[in-house]
């Protein structure tokens, strides 16, 4: 049998679980979970099979390229005269790198939901949801081409929308969805208009085709310029990974149920802009200039995020920043030319963060729906497979060495050093240290220390079963080894050795050379410095907030902290509110939109509706006004015809007269 | 001067003004009717002068007028008849009180 | 499929027509089958023209013509090309959908309502396959007379404003093309010295399009098809009567509104205007597509802020039908044919949008929407079904509002990248206001409002999903394969961009600058009479609908 026919498979799968369960899933009550949860095993299974082989290089290569990989092409969508666009699938490494972050995190979030959404009465409901969401996410990634991943784009936002309000009761949570749809619509208008730009120019939507002409040197003009195309189709990237400015729904698309989080707003949707860049990458490198805005715009998000997480006391929140944080590093990497730095960090986050949002959630599950932290504190004693895995994953996203974290981190960071990008790179290290401390606070105020909410609670406290500590478990595992997996040897790592024939023609074009990694020289200092600063900012943390870990003890100091914020009121309050980005967003979109829509429609009522009426109005008062000629009275017309006589006759004498 | 036309048609025209001032002043109904009766008296005069001084009009002029007086014959009997219906109706002569058209 | 000489054009035109004696001179308790029957019928027989016409043929197919009155060369004649068999076939769906939807709100003088509504079927597919433009005219003026009665008897509290403003306003542009088809035909007249096809489209147009009418007839002729055809669509500044019309019309009424009639306006521009006119189209183009910018945008923009919802969908039509008018005169191939997908789609989606505030108006007997929420806990299944249509009128890709939107924007950014960045804008505010009205109808807390409703609130009927099935079959199906309906249109589209010499460049840039000074013009005028008006508005409408995250 053909792999390639299984790439469709992939996709039917989920719709099939999405569709039975949306039409039966009520009558299947608990056990709803059935269905969707053995499609997503079968697709996980499935997407291995493709995986290791086109990561092996047992696939055929694919056509015109060097590249190994299969490709199927299904159906024609849209057959408009020279406009025509196919769906059709591709599976090079990269997608082979986003499926395996897609899949076993999807399956993972999956199994999880078996435990977290137990007792919800609409549980079907999820889970028809997820499938649904499965489907997007994965034809967003097999798709080959421009159109058909804008579908995805938009299917996966419409998944986010449904999840995000999933309890639709909570009215912050049906308007966290509407944000969360409309901000992302903003960046994928920018991703349409880049789509459309690349049908002028090419007059074809297939991606590897369009790329191939845009970046062939014999065509030199375009109708549209290419730096305008890329940085539209950035556009759209910068929407769905919340990259600044369009950054403000994700911290609250946590109003969503945690495996929602884990899954879409931490290791899977969000990653979806760092894919379409390092998927058009070559169009990038064309246009240096467009990658430092990719860069300048990464790293913004990445410091602006990680000054957000330091002061936020809701835990998924905390985390959410994180995540924001993150994908700057990410978008930092794309921009710096660092390709396969930054889809490795996309594989070890998508692992290290599931794993942190999954162990909130069994965190909130312990402590009945609470996500303050300031009314947890002590739960390592309770519930200690959450406690044993969340550190392993704060470990991990803090960058200490051998955890995943430390090698994508590291990559990032010594890249943008040496490919010159200082202040890149600068950022980027304090951020490092940022990264360490908020983490090990949300730590601290979680796990160690003193309980300090409501001793009824404390009493009930308990582990979660085992469908959701399992795949703590499992994801654990990763967040320990993907990196010395992936990332060794130093210099020509197992995943450049990957990636490499995607990124070949950027790095062609822009003209660089592979250099020699120096361990003991540039590279070790770097790396040395980096686990420094995250060991530094654990430390501070530890002070702050207390820790109790390997017999090390110590006490938080919350007064320390208070002080702390009293002296640095600004940057305090800047934090706290978020730099207040949601309050001018509101005053912007909100008051001032919302002024200029009501001045619009009292336009429309009373200008252009009003000369309309007025039109009418005139007509019936003009009637009105001639009827008072009508008086009934036969003498009057009779005057009425004598005068008229007599200016007939006399103007005939005047003229005749002449 | 009386075998000029321009003095017949001058006495019909005083005729005729002295017809319709009637018409338009006066606001007994029948004073009216009796004012139309003198401008079509005013018309059949004028008819008559150019029949009698236009030779090529022949006898026509004569039995136009003959048509007139039938016509008006015929028209103050039905104006007498309506005048009289709407003073039995509402008591009075006066024409400005008859405004019943307007409605 | 081969139908021989059997005259299929004129049985789809009759038969409701039949219909409409049939339900007059039985017992009104059968009025309701009957008129059914003969809709369902004449959907029976488009279906069978659908499979029977061959998209691959030129011209028009199964054409009629029978001498009428002879003196003026002015016949009966009755053909289909593509887009005629599609809006024909659109109109017959749409038809027995609405009588079906309409057997239960309407309780009072049925058998008056089901013959107003089976002659306005009549009007509406002789509207759409009439060649001859007196024929034309006649089923043009012919739609008017039930409409009119629908509004105005079975209508809301305002009807007769409403019912009186649309028939005026209709009439207005519709007189004006009486004239321009007059004199058309005189000056048809004039040239060849015969009265032979001086009312025959395809006469007309093969005239037309070898120089025959002069330059000032084309433009004063155009004007006023234009007047006719844009109050029709609606466009900006001719839209104010449909936000009327549909707040007072019945459900059904609305629906017909929507999914057919505004139709009639995009088909006349496609059909007649721009084919029998050219230069003239060409003329106008750039002003036709500035005020379609403003239209969708516009439109948008004031349906952010409407209270009612029917009032919301309907400015949401006014942006809609905007992306129909921009589609055609940008003169690509792929913005024609995106704004003729556009418009059966809109016909879809919006048709079942009305349906829908239809079924929660038939339980709560209000609108607003700010006496709603909570829908989803009461009323499952509709919300579903809702939510559906909400996202296929936003645009979402897999559904079929999708490709026509985007096909029209591709269309406009060949012909001007900065025209189609401006309209394309329109994504954001859509999904502004379509959620707004979703998450406000369906999510939260069930409202106070609807609380004191109590089992009144049952959940969407057998009957309702009946009516909105087949749209919502049709949505999925053209959103995945549009390649049914674009086969349909091919001929169409080449012979609109034929007859506009499609190709030659149009130059906008100076009417986007004027069209945009204009808009900030007004926008800043609006504003300051805003502001001087504010003190008695203070209290009834401000603050804005805080339907923000920090306002609640």
């Amino acid at each position: 049998m053909n792999l390639e026919s299984l790439i469709p498979v992939l996709l039917l799968l989920p719709m099939g679980g999405f569709l039975i369960t949306a039409a039966i899933g009520r009558r299947l009550h608990k056990q709803a979970h059935w269905i969707p949860v053995l499609a997503i095993l079968a697709v996980w299974v499935l997407a291995m099979l493709l995986v290791i082989n086109v990561l092996t290089g047992t696939a055929p290569l694919l056509a015109g390229s060097e590249t190994h990989g299969y490709a199927f092409a299904w159906f024609t969508w849209i057959p408009a005269g020279d406009f025509v666009v196919n769906v059709g699938f591709v599976v090079d490494p990269l997608t082979a790198c986003l499926l395996i972050v897609v899949t076993t995190i999807g399956l993972l979030v999956h199994v999880y939901s078996i435990g977290y959404m137990s007792h919800d009465a609409s549980y079907w409901r999820f889970f028809a949801y997820l499938n649904l969401f499965m489907f997007s996410m994965l034809l967003l990634v097999l798709a080959d081409s421009w159109l058909v991943v804008f579908v995805a784009w938009e299917l996966v936002g419409l998944s986010s929308y449904l999840l995000i309000g999933f309890w639709f009761r909570k009215r912050s949570a049906a308007l966290a969805a509407k944000k969360a749809f409309i901000v992302n619509r903003v960046g994928d208008l920018g991703f349409i208009l880049g789509i459309m730009a690349i049908f002028v120019n090419t007059g074809t939507l297939d991606i590897r085709d369009s790329i191939h002409i845009l970046t062939s040197p014999t065509l030199a003009a375009f109708p549209i310029p290419l730096w305008i195309t890329a940085l539209l189709i950035f556009t759209g990237a910068m929407g769905k990974s919340a990259q600044f400015p369009l950054h403000v729904w994700l911290p609250d698309a946590m109003e969503g149920p945690t495996p929602v989080s884990a899954l879409i707003h931490a290791a899977t949707m969000v990653n979806a802009g760092v894919y379409l860049v390092a998927r058009a990458n070559p169009l990038f490198a064309a246009v240096p200039s467009t990658m430092v805005v990719v860069a300048a715009i990464g790293i913004f998000t990445a410091i602006l995020a990680a000054s957000i997480a330091m002061t936020q006391t809701d835990i998924k929140r905390v985390l959410a920043y994180s995540t924001l944080s993150q994908l700057g590093y990410m978008f930092a990497a794309l921009g710096v030319g660092a390709w396969t730095a930054a889809i490795f960090h996309l594989m070890t986050h998508g692992f290290f963060k599931g794993l942190l949002f999954l162990g909130s959630g069994s965190v909130i599950h312990s402590v009945h729906e609470e996500q303050d932290m300031r009314k947890m504190g002590g739960l390592a004693k309770k519930i200690p497979i959450t406690y044993a895995t969340m550190l392993i994953g704060s470990l991990a996203i803090a960058g200490i060495p051998p955890l995943a974290g430390f090698f994508s981190k590291d990559e990032i960071l010594g890249e943008s050093f040496k490919l010159g990008f200082l202040w890149v790179w600068a950022i980027g290290f304090v951020v490092a240290g940022l990264t360490a401390f908020y983490m090990f606070r949300l730590m601290g105020l979680t796990f160690w220390g003193e309980f300090r909410g409501p001793k009824a609670i404390w009493d009930k406290i308990h582990e979660s079963p085992w469908v959701m500590t399992v795949p703590l478990i499992l994801l654990a595992i990763p967040s320990i080894g993907l990196g010395m997996a992936l990332g060794l040897p130093f210099g020509s790592s197992t995943l450049s050795g990957w990636l490499e024939p995607i990124f070949r023609q950027a790095d062609t074009l822009m003209g660089r050379a592979a250099e020699p990694f120096a361990l003991f020289g540039i590279d070790g200092a770097l790396i040395i410095l980096s686990v420094a600063v995250a060991a530094a900012g654990i430390a501070v943390a530890w002070r702050l907030f207390g820790t109790n870990l390997l017999g090390l003890r110590i006490k938080g100091r919350p007064e320390t902290v208070t002080a702390m914020s009293a002296r640095a009121p600004f940057l305090y309050r800047a934090s706290l509110n978020k730099w207040w980005f949601d309050d001018l967003n509101h005053l912007l979109f909100m008051v001032i939109g919302g002024r200029i829509a009501y001045a619009a429609w009292w336009f429309d009522r009373e200008v252009v509706d009003g000369t309309v009426n007025a039109i009418g109005r005139g007509t019936v008062s003009s009637g009105r006004g001639l009827r008072r000629i009508q008086t009934g009275r036969v003498q009057n017309y009779a005057l009425g015809i004598a005068i008229g006589l007599i200016v007939m006759a006399g103007s005939y004498l005047v003229l005749a007269g002449r | 001067m009386s075998d000029s036309l321009d003095a017949y048609l001058v006495l019909a025209g005083i005729l005729f003004a002295i017809g319709s001032f009637g018409f338009l002043a006066r606001r007994n109904a029948i004073s009216m009717l009796m004012s139309v009766e003198l401008m079509l008296n005013a018309t059949n005069l004028a008819i008559i002068a150019f029949g009698a001084f236009i030779p090529s009009l022949g006898a026509q002029g004569s039995v136009i007028a003959l048509m007139v007086m039938a016509v008006a014959a015929g028209e103050v009997t039905v104006g007498l008849a309506i005048v009289i219906a709407i003073y039995r109706n509402k008591r009075t002569p006066l024409v400005d009180e008859y405004d019943e058209m307007r409605r | 499929m081969d139908l021989g000489t059997f005259p299929i054009l004129s049985t789809i035109t009759f038969l409701p027509l039949a219909g409409a004696v049939a339900v007059a001179v039985l017992p009104s308790r059968w009025a309701r089958p009957v008129a059914l029957g003969f809709a369902l019928a004449a959907w029976v027989v488009s279906l069978l023209l659908l499979v029977s016409y061959l998209p691959n043929n030129p011209g028009f197919q199964y054409t009629v013509a029978l001498d009428w009155i002879t003196v003026f060369g002015i016949q009966y004649k009755l053909g289909a090309d593509g887009l005629s068999v599609a809006l024909v076939v659109l109109t017959t769906t749409v038809s027995w959908i609405s009588i079906l939807a309409s057997f239960k709100p309407i309780q009072t003088r049925i058998k008056e309502y089901m013959v107003s509504f089976l002659i306005l079927e009549v009007g509406l597919i002789g509207v759409f396959l009439a060649l001859d433009l007196f024929l034309f005219y006649i089923f043009w003026e012919i739609v008017l007379v039930p409409m009119y009665l629908i509004i105005g008897i079975w209508g809301g509290a305002n009807r007769i404003y409403a019912t009186i403003k649309f028939v005026l306003y209709t009439l207005v542009g519709s007189l004006l093309m009486l004239v321009a088809i007059l004199a058309t035909a005189f000056a048809y007249q004039a040239t060849t010295h015969t009265w032979v096809g001086a009312f025959d489209f395809v006469t007309l147009r093969d005239f037309a399009s070898n120089g025959g009418f002069s330059s000032a007839l084309e433009i004063g002729a155009f004007l006023a098809f234009f007047l006719a055809f844009a109050i029709k669509v609606p466009m900006f500044p001719f839209h104010t009567w449909l936000p009327d019309a549909h707040t007072e019309a019945p459900t059904a009424g609305s629906v017909m509104l929507a999914a057919i009639m505004l139709k009639l306006g995009a088909y006349g521009f496609i059909r007649f205007a721009v084919p029998l006119f050219p230069d003239a189209a060409r003329t106008f183009a750039p002003a036709i597509i500035v005020l379609s910018l403003i239209a969708i945008i516009y439109g948008a923009i004031v349906a952010l802020v409407q209270p009612d919802l029917k009032r919301l969908v309907a400015y949401s039509s006014v942006s809609h039908m905007g992306f129909v008018t921009l589609g055609v005169f940008v003169f690509t191939q792929q913005g024609v044919q995106g704004a003729i997908l556009q418009m059966i789609n809109h016909g879809l989606i919006t048709g079942a949008l009305f349906l829908l505030v239809g079924v929660v108006y038939e339980r709560t007997h209000d609108r607003t929407i700010a006496k709603m929420g909570g829908l989803a806990a009461k009323m499952p299944v509709y919300v579903a079904i809702f939510g559906f249509f909400i996202f296929a009128s936003g645009g979402l890709p897999g559904l079929s509002g999708f490709v026509g939107e985007f096909l029209t924007l591709l269309g406009t950014f060949e012909f001007n990248p900065v025209t189609a960045a401006v309209a394309s804008f329109v994504t954001i505010l859509s999904a502004g206001y379509l959620l707004y009205m979703f998450g406000r109808v369906a999510f939260g807390e069930v409202s106070d409002f609807l609380k004191a409703l109590g089992d009144h609130l049952e959940d969407i009927t057998p009957i309702e999903i009946l009516t909105l099935a087949p749209l919502g079959a049709l949505v999925v199906v053209f959103g995945i394969q549009p390649g049914l309906l674009l086969d349909l249109f091919h001929g169409t589209v080449a012979d609109t961009l034929t007859a506009a010499n499609a190709g030659a460049a149009i130059d906008i840039a100076p009417q986007i600058v004027i069209g945009g000074l204009g808009l900030l013009t007004v926008g800043v005028v609006a504003r300051v009479m805003y502001v001087l008006m504010a003190p008695r508005r203070v209290a009834s409408q401000l603050p804005v609908p805080a339907d923000s995250g920090a306002a609640q």
